[in-house]
């Protein structure tokens, strides 16, 4: 007959992971290399920000970008057409991006050339803000259409983002509900540290802010 | 919503405990699991089920889940109370300036192994 022995383990899931995010950021700091992990629900806008991003940027600052999703590279392709390099990684039906992942990511992808990397999360509110990827710092999109009340419920997400960029601006007159001043409240309450831009990533509204904030974030 | 990846890692810490521990077959795992942790047992245990068999040392092991109550600390009225029942807000006070002081944790408690007799 078996006896049974019990070995004391008393280890977080998540300790793995935010001991190898903080040593991927060393890592990448002292390769001057700014990585910004960005977050939103699908459908925010994120790749359509990050085209007109990259158009505006690519002659001053060599960026590229890391899109990860469950499937497909569509994502990837459309930055592509920017003219600056961009890697698809799957996550193989995961709801998220860890460190680890986010290495191997960066490992295949090749920085050395990159002042500036984006990585595009996947789309959810939920589990990205659980797992440090590493990153230099997190930034989240919230578009209009999906309602000034976000903050209630997804609070985890709002408070680990340096900046919140408002999407979709330019439906604000259809999407007449959504008050400005009860999400920039909202989400102050939970980070009161948190920029917040209002732009459109289609019509281009807002964007020099958000282009200067970016300028003035990579560099420290 | 990420049991899958979860589940995974604790067969990665449960498998680098037992190589510690030279063993070779675990036959089960407690873990420590927070009310407010956004886990659903359920899909924990389909998970479970499914990437044991591809482990090495816990094609037979079993999961063991224990609760840990989620309770919220009240900076306000110095108070905690039960995060489940009443939220954000103190019950006692009505404040906000409350934060959570347990039940967001997700911890391997501990692996039970056969013993092979050997200390």
């Amino acid at each position: 007959m078996k006896n049974y022995k019990i070995i004391e383990v008393k280890r977080s899931i998540f300790e793995d992971n935010d001991a190898d995010a903080n040593l991927l950021r060393e890592e990448l700091r002292a390769k001057n290399t700014c990585l910004i992990n960005l977050m939103s629900s699908p459908g925010a806008g994120k790749t359509t920000l990050l085209r007109r991003t990259i158009l505006q940027l690519k002659d001053e600052i060599k960026i590229g970008v890391m899109e990860a999703d469950i499937d497909g590279d569509i994502d990837a392709a459309r930055i592509i057409e920017t003219g600056v390099r961009a890697i698809q990684i799957h996550t193989g039906g995961m709801c998220h991006l860890d460190a680890d992942m986010t290495r191997q990511g960066l490992r295949e992808f090749g920085t050395d050339d990159l002042d500036l990397v984006f990585l595009e999360n996947v789309g959810n509110l939920v589990c990205p803000a659980e797992f440090d990827t590493g990153a230099t710092m997190n930034v989240m999109i919230l578009s209009v259409p999906e309602g000034d009340d976000k903050p209630l419920k997804y609070p985890l997400m709002f408070s680990i983002c340096r900046c919140v960029i408002i999407n979709k601006c330019d439906t604000l007159s259809v999407f007449d509900d959504f008050s400005k001043e009860a999400v920039e409240e909202r989400i102050h309450k939970l980070n009161p540290q948190a920029d917040i831009i209002f732009v459109s990533a289609k019509t281009g509204e807002g964007f020099d802010k958000w282009i200067e904030w970016l300028k003035t974030h990579i560099i420290d | 919503m990420h049991e899958l990846g979860v589940v995974f890692k604790v067969i990665e810490i449960a498998e680098q405990v037992a190589d510690e521990n030279q063993v070779k077959e675990i036959s089960s795992v407690t873990l420590s699991v927070g009310e407010v942790s956004g886990i659903i047992h359920d899909y924990l245990y389909d998970c479970w089920k499914w990437a044991i068999r591809k482990s090495r040392y816990l094609q037979q092991a079993q999961l063991f889940i224990e609760t840990i109550p989620a309770v919220t600390y009240c900076e306000a009225c110095d108070q905690t109370y039960s995060t489940i029942e009443h939220g954000k807000i103190c019950p006692h006070c009505g404040s906000d300036h409350t934060y959570l002081k347990q039940g967001n944790e997700f911890e391997i408690k501990q692996i039970e192994v056969f013993d092979t007799g050997e200390e």
